[in-house]
């Protein structure tokens, strides 16, 4: 009874949500990306292309993340085609640099120039990775024992690289950073975070 | 007597949170005890509620507010907030709002600003600037004057006048503002506040676009923050979103930050203004 009380009040503040959104006027494009570029009138140049949203972000931002089945295809091809791979073909580094760049979120903020050191990948803001870390985010989903659970497969490993470097190629409209397209990450730290995951050593799957 | 009780009480937490910062997250325990730490420090905190930093930064506000200042020598007495020139009690939780003289919406700060610009002929460029303090560094000076302004409202609730043509659209714009994605990490605000129970490693986020939530969280701002041991504002806060967004500065009193704190306070409406609170 408790459930289905809550799930009914739940469901009206949902509908009334939909109704409020309904009724405010609606906003087009060109409007927000005029407060877009006055809000940040004072960024530099090379800041700018940040402002705008590229192809696949345009239509996650149109759909909600949520994109009819024609665009999904169309963005988790686009997605597919940019991934770049390392030259010797080998997927996995060292787990240990790849729990250290889980760790850190340092990079890319405007304090954060010039670099005084590599960027991170900040997994364990979104993710739990390891029962040692209890300071982790659940944005994500755990990810702990993931190589254990893929039975540390080739095709897991492939998998990992192909989420960190563009995960829209797995789930178009992921939440999660584009790490390899967006420059965020090198091929080599991405390789580093892969092993983290799969490696058999790997605190991820004690 | 206040203050050096303060003192000791942040002395004692800056160094429990220092202390879990120089043992790094490996040490599992030190985050519990940091927590701990914090708990028990909001608790003081509730039960003496003349030990929040953040009431001298109000007193600091009020004179600020009633001095004659700039190249025009004058107060901001004569600054209207909504509620008609000087009135200052319950004009907070009345804002964002339409204001006819400036043709556009306002939140508190864009408002505050506005007057130091207009009435005593500040420089708004100067202000906005910096406009924000750095970790250590007290609110600037229209922060203060916010905190002043939004305490002179605490536990009234929130009912920002934004429901004309103008405050509408300043309201869609914020939504709109909400969940657009873009940057090198494609976050938008929606990223971390579309959904409840959620944390970034152990802290907690709020779910803004439910109105239960944001009546919890949005009237606590300005809010004397822990870790960097000052006033955040309303615009701080934005500006240290997006800075965690990997986007560039936010403008204060930019159109883009009214309408997201437009947005906030419209899914806040009817909560009570708690300013100016205690964060981590």
């Amino acid at each position: 009874m408790r459930i289905f009380l809550t799930t009914t009040i739940a469901s009206l503040a949902l509908m009334t949500g939909a109704a409020m959104a309904q009724d405010a006027p609606s906003i087009d494009k060109a409007r927000v990306d005029e407060a877009i570029a006055a809000g940040f009138a004072r960024a530099p140049d090379d800041w700018k292309p940040r402002l705008t949203p590229d192809e696949t972000m345009e239509q996650c931002n149109a759909s909600r993340n949520n994109p009819p089945d024609n665009v999904f295809e169309e963005i988790r091809k686009r997605a597919e085609a940019s991934i770049k791979y390392p030259d010797d073909g080998v997927l996995m580094g060292d787990w240990k640099k790849g729990e250290a760049l889980a760790q850190s979120g340092y990079g890319m903020r405007f304090t954060d120039y010039p670099a005084a050191r590599e960027n991170g990948g900040n997994c364990y803001a979104c993710h739990q990775l390891t029962r040692t870390e209890v300071s982790y985010g659940t944005l994500g989903p755990s990810l702990l024992g993931y190589g254990k659970l893929r039975d540390f497969s080739d095709e897991a490993v492939k998998a990992a690289y192909e989420k960190l470097y563009n995960p829209h190629a797995a789930f178009p409209c992921s939440m999660m950073p584009r790490f390899g397209v967006n420059a965020v990450l090198t091929i080599d730290q991405i390789k580093d975070i892969v092993a983290l995951l799969m490696d058999r050593e790997s605190p991820v799957n004690e | 007597m206040l203050k050096s009780r303060f003192s000791v009480l942040a002395v004692g937490l800056a160094s429990s949170v220092a202390l879990a910062a120089a043992l790094g997250p490996a040490d599992a325990q030190t985050d519990e005890e940091t927590q701990r730490g914090l708990e028990r420090f909001r608790q003081m905190l509730r039960e003496d509620p003349w030990s929040n930093p953040a009431l001298l930064d109000a007193d600091r506000g009020e004179m600020l507010w009633s001095e004659p200042r700039g190249p025009r020598n004058v107060s901001l007495e004569e600054c209207d907030l909504g509620k008609g020139p000087g009135v200052v009690a319950g004009a907070f939780a009345e804002l964002p709002r339409y204001f006819e003289d400036a043709g556009r919406v306002m939140d508190v700060e864009t408002r505050i600003l506005w007057c130091m610009e207009n009435l005593q002929g500040f420089d708004a460029a100067e202000l906005t600037a910096r406009p924000h303090p750095g970790g250590g560094q007290p609110v600037k000076e229209i922060g203060a004057i916010a905190t002043y302004v939004a305490n002179q409202s605490e536990g009234i609730p929130f009912q920002a006048k934004l429901d004309d043509e103008h405050g509408r659209e300043a309201v869609a714009l914020g939504e709109a503002l909400f969940s657009r994605r873009s940057g090198p990490f494609d976050f938008s605000c929606e990223t971390c506040h579309a959904a409840s129970g959620q944390r970034i490693r152990l802290q907690e986020l709020p779910h803004l676009s439910n109105p239960e939530e944001a009546r919890e969280v949005v009237g606590e701002w300005p809010a004397y923050r822990v870790s960097s041991t000052h006033v955040m504002t309303m615009q701080h806060r934005m500006y240290d979103c997006y800075w965690q967004m990997r986007m560039p500065q936010l403008e204060m009193g930019s159109e883009a930050s009214v309408a997201l704190i437009s947005y906030l306070v419209s899914m806040a409406d009817g909560g009570d203004v708690k300013a100016p609170s205690i964060k981590r």
